[in-house]
């Protein structure tokens, strides 16, 4: 079947979209943006291509004769078996990669205890992974790095110990590989990870052998099917390094613009808060940008600004807005730089505010920045839509929704669980009406 | 490596010798008995300086050139270890920088100390500080021009005769203590006679950008056509010549449908006709306009050309009027204007270029431009239904140009326009 794919190359992540012959969405793709673009711009786009025929799969008329519980369960079987022969092959190649790296001199003198941590270490590892791909695995995130990294190191640092193996020498080791791993794109092996997956998907469930056997062929069916792009658009930080003609490069403004307007067709102001951007955006009923302004010289308030200060706290990024939602008085934080924040942050801690007290202020800080830049742009129409990953952030949509009550009275926000994708649609929207010869766009 | 080649325009060539010549002459000035001038652009009385013999030196000009040449980011660290701030005005620290690394001129040559520093103060208060620091280095006399600021949008003959009383009764008694020379009011006539005709000349070149495709930009060459007449060759018959070389030449290529020549070469399709408010930034110059000449950006209007004379509003040295036309160039000098002056100028440039967007380039360390520039922002928005674009650098310190952000800020606008203009179509 035909499709376009969007692409947006984000500073922090890089997200794919893949829209249908009649544009309706049919895969999402994410991963990190990593020191290669060109890399995570090919992941992403496997990734939302591995979605889109999960999707068609899902559409199939053999799941019609399945119970709709039933089907829910196969498919999440299906879906986490994949994910797991996915992450084993990456577990694979971080592995050769590690031993490949074990050659240099710096292990001239423990070349074969190193050998048999590294062993040891990924043994262990390999055997958690049906835990951690099952229905109850607790999965912080879905990119390989930090899935293995850290478990592989906590796996390490004893196995050092007993061997007498530097484990600041196996850190580095780990970091070399790593970067190595993450920085080809892996071959796509749908078809025979996916029909591994399948033999567990269909364990336990009820299903007799012919619906079991129906249900096979038509994953072998939509795993063969080919995916034709029309074409793919890209945009985001990283647009200028994406491997497209220049006509297929749209820039993150227009994509967050219509993007927005796609998800919620009433929209006429958009905030965008990533990594490092923070884009405020005014659009007319169609999604055409009338106007913008976007954060100039200095990035404190944006994505990575929480990343920081979950690093000073040693935190998880997506459990600081439920502590933040904790706060009893807010405490006010500086928001103009990222580095004095955390200066900051650790002061305040050190005279015994609560954590949660502090990550209230600092959210609104970091929301006020952005109230600033709105204003700029031409103030909060109704309606009012908040895309980027900030948006998946509770305390910083309480903020806003405090802030916008407080300056322009009553406005109806939107917030898709989508909303990472944004800019991504927009481009794939673009690719659309690229791909049906419209009249060009820019 | 070989670095790329830069385009230039004929009349170039001619500009760069001028400026050479008075850079020699600069240098031997003390010898061959000339006095020399520190004096600002804005407001600057080149035709007086010129009637007593005088070689003016721009400090700002001097740090243009600097921060053009990379020179500027050793010069502000040099000023920046004498104690100036981070946030101090960059033209004053390279300007200071320069100054103790021995005053050596952007041509190589040495720039002779001051035998009068001639302060004409039009909007910017720091010049005032500026010239307080000079002063502490040269001992040499100061005559300052007070400026009364267009608060209410209009010159009144208050003001013109406070600023006649001071070049009467200060500035020209200090120049003929100076200089030894008297005043000669035929010579100033004749100066700022020869003045009205290359003011003539240099409005038809700005108002060129009118005509599709704009012969033109505005702003980056814009910077050059405003270099003789905003310096030290207004009212000399070379800045004549040099404008009426420049006018023929603009209007060849208006002739032709051809559109400015830029140093990436001319500029082959005009896509979006722009206005800008504030002034360049000079370390990054040649890469910041490639930034307009890759998506077919062009300048049509800009207001940092008018730093030194609002000539296409109307003003012309008049010289049947020699006090009061000096008075009204001081008091009609684009920083010396308010905000709802340069916000309706704006608009109007907007409007009678028939421009697609404007752009404020704001600059960290001019307060005296980037103040209310994102009021000037909104309500130009407003009043011509066009989106304006907002990006931040500064003159001369390259620590605040990052070229990655700023691209990227013009691309999104660009490709708003070109939607716009699709959506028009």
């Amino acid at each position: 079947m035909r499709g376009v794919i969007g692409i947006d190359l984000g500073s922090t992540t890089t997200k794919a979209i893949v829209l249908d012959e009649d544009g309706r969405v049919l895969g999402r793709g994410i991963t990190n943006s990593r020191s290669n673009y060109d890399v995570a711009c090919a992941v992403a786009r496997n990734e939302a291509l591995i979605d889109s025929r999960f999707n068609l799969f899902r559409s199939r008329a053999a799941f019609e004769s399945v119970a709709a519980g039933a089907r829910d369960g196969i498919m999440q079987r299906l879906e986490l078996g994949f994910r797991r022969e996915q992450y084993s092959g990456q577990l694979d190649d971080l592995q050769a990669a590690c031993t490949e790296h074990l050659t240099g001199p710096r292990f001239s003198k423990v070349r074969d205890a190193a050998q048999g941590v590294l062993e040891s270490s990924f043994a262990t590892l390999r055997s958690e992974t049906r835990a951690l791909f099952s229905e109850t695995g607790a999965r912080r995130s879905n990119f390989f790095r930090d899935l293995a990294g850290s478990r592989l190191l906590e796996i390490m640092e004893p196995c050092c110990r007993e061997r007498s193996v530097p484990f600041d020498l196996m850190m580095g080791l780990y970091d070399k590989s790593i970067i190595g791993v993450e920085n080809h794109v892996p071959e796509v092996t749908f078809e025979s990870n996916v029909m591994c997956a399948m033999g567990d998907a269909l364990e336990g469930g009820s299903l007799d052998d012919i619906r079991s056997a129906a249900l096979r062929a038509q994953l072998e069916d939509v795993a063969r099917e080919t995916l034709t792009e029309a074409c793919v658009v890209g945009t985001g930080y990283g647009r200028a390094r994406l491997p497209f003609p220049r006509e297929n490069i749209r820039s993150e403004i227009l994509c967050h613009g219509l993007g927005a307007h796609a998800m919620f067709p009433e929209t006429r102001t958009v905030l965008d808060i990533g990594g490092q951007d923070t884009k405020a955006i005014q659009v007319d009923a169609d999604g055409i940008v009338e106007s913008f302004q976007m954060n100039d010289r200095c990035a404190a308030g944006c994505g990575r600004y929480l990343g920081y200060i979950a690093d000073e706290m040693n935190m998880g990024v997506q459990d600081l807005g439920p502590m933040a939602l904790r706060a009893k008085t807010p405490v006010k934080i500086n928001s103009t730089c990222t580095v004095f924040a955390g200066a900051e942050l650790r002061d305040r801690l050190a005279i015994g505010q609560r954590r949660e007290d502090i990550l209230g202020g600092l959210h609104r800080a970091m929301i006020l920045r952005a109230m600033s830049l709105l204003a700029r742009s031409g103030g909060i129409r109704d309606e009012f839509t908040f895309t980027g990953g900030v948006a998946n952030n509770e305390a910083a949509v309480k903020a806003l929704e405090c802030l916008v009550q407080e300056n322009y009275g009553e406005r109806h926000l939107n917030i898709s669980p989508d909303s990472i994708y944004t800019g991504a649609l927009g481009a794939a929207l673009f690719a659309r009406r690229h791909a049906e010869g419209e009249k060009e766009v820019a | 490596m070989t670095a790329p080649s830069v385009h230039k325009e004929p009349s170039m060539a001619r500009q760069k010798e001028m400026i050479s010549q008075h850079f020699k002459k600069l240098t031997t000035a003390h010898e061959s008995g000339k006095k020399v001038v520190y004096t600002f652009v804005p407001g600057n009385l080149t035709e007086l300086m010129l009637s007593f013999d005088c070689l003016p030196v721009h400090p700002e000009i001097n740090a243009l050139q600097s921060g053009m040449r990379k020179k500027s980011a050793g010069y502000i660290a040099e000023a920046e270890r004498h104690g100036h701030s981070e946030d101090v005005c960059t033209y004053v620290k390279c300007d200071i920088g320069m100054l103790k690394k021995g005053n050596i001129g952007p041509t190589g040559e040495h720039i002779p100390p001051p035998d009068l520093l001639l302060l004409s103060y039009t909007g910017c208060f720091t010049f005032m500080k500026w010239f307080e620091l000079l002063r502490e280095e040269y001992d040499c006399p100061v005559a300052m021009l007070h400026v009364p600021y267009q608060g209410d949008g209009e010159i009144t003959d208050d003001m013109r005769e406070y600023v006649i009383r001071q070049l009467r009764e200060d500035v020209i008694p200090k120049f003929e203590e100076v200089t030894g020379q008297a005043f000669d009011i035929d010579r100033l006539k004749d100066l700022l006679a020869s003045s009205a005709r290359a003011e003539d000349d240099l409005v038809t070149v700005l108002e060129s950008a009118k005509h599709r495709p704009s012969p033109i930009d505005a702003y980056f060459g814009g910077v050059y056509y405003i270099g003789p007449i905003f310096t030290a060759f207004r009212g000399t018959r070379e800045a004549e010549a040099y404008y009426r070389e420049l006018r023929e030449e603009v209007q060849e290529r208006m002739r032709v449908g051809a559109g400015p020549i830029t140093p990436e070469g001319p500029l082959e399709k005009e896509r979006f006709r722009l206005v800008v408010e504030g002034p360049p930034n000079w370390t990054h110059f040649r890469e910041f306009w490639r930034m307009f000449h890759e998506e077919g950006a062009v300048v049509v209007a800009s207001t940092y050309t008018k730093v030194g004379g609002v000539y296409d509003r109307g003003f012309r040295h008049d010289p049947d009027r020699p006090f009061e036309t000096l008075a009204e160039y001081c008091l009609g000098c684009y920083t010396n204007l308010n905000l709802p002056t340069r916000t309706d100028m704006i608009s109007k440039y907007v409007e009678d270029y028939s421009a697609d967007g404007f752009l404020i380039n704001s600059i960290k360390s001019c307060n005296s431009f980037s103040a209310g520039q994102l009021l000037i922002l909104r309500e130009v928005e407003e009043r011509t239904g066009i989106p304006g674009a907002f990006v931040e650098t500064d003159l001369v310190d390259p620590r605040y140009f990052s070229a990655s952000n700023v691209k990227n800020r013009l691309e999104s606008y660009f490709q708003m326009l070109a939607q716009k203009q699709v959506q028009a179509s």
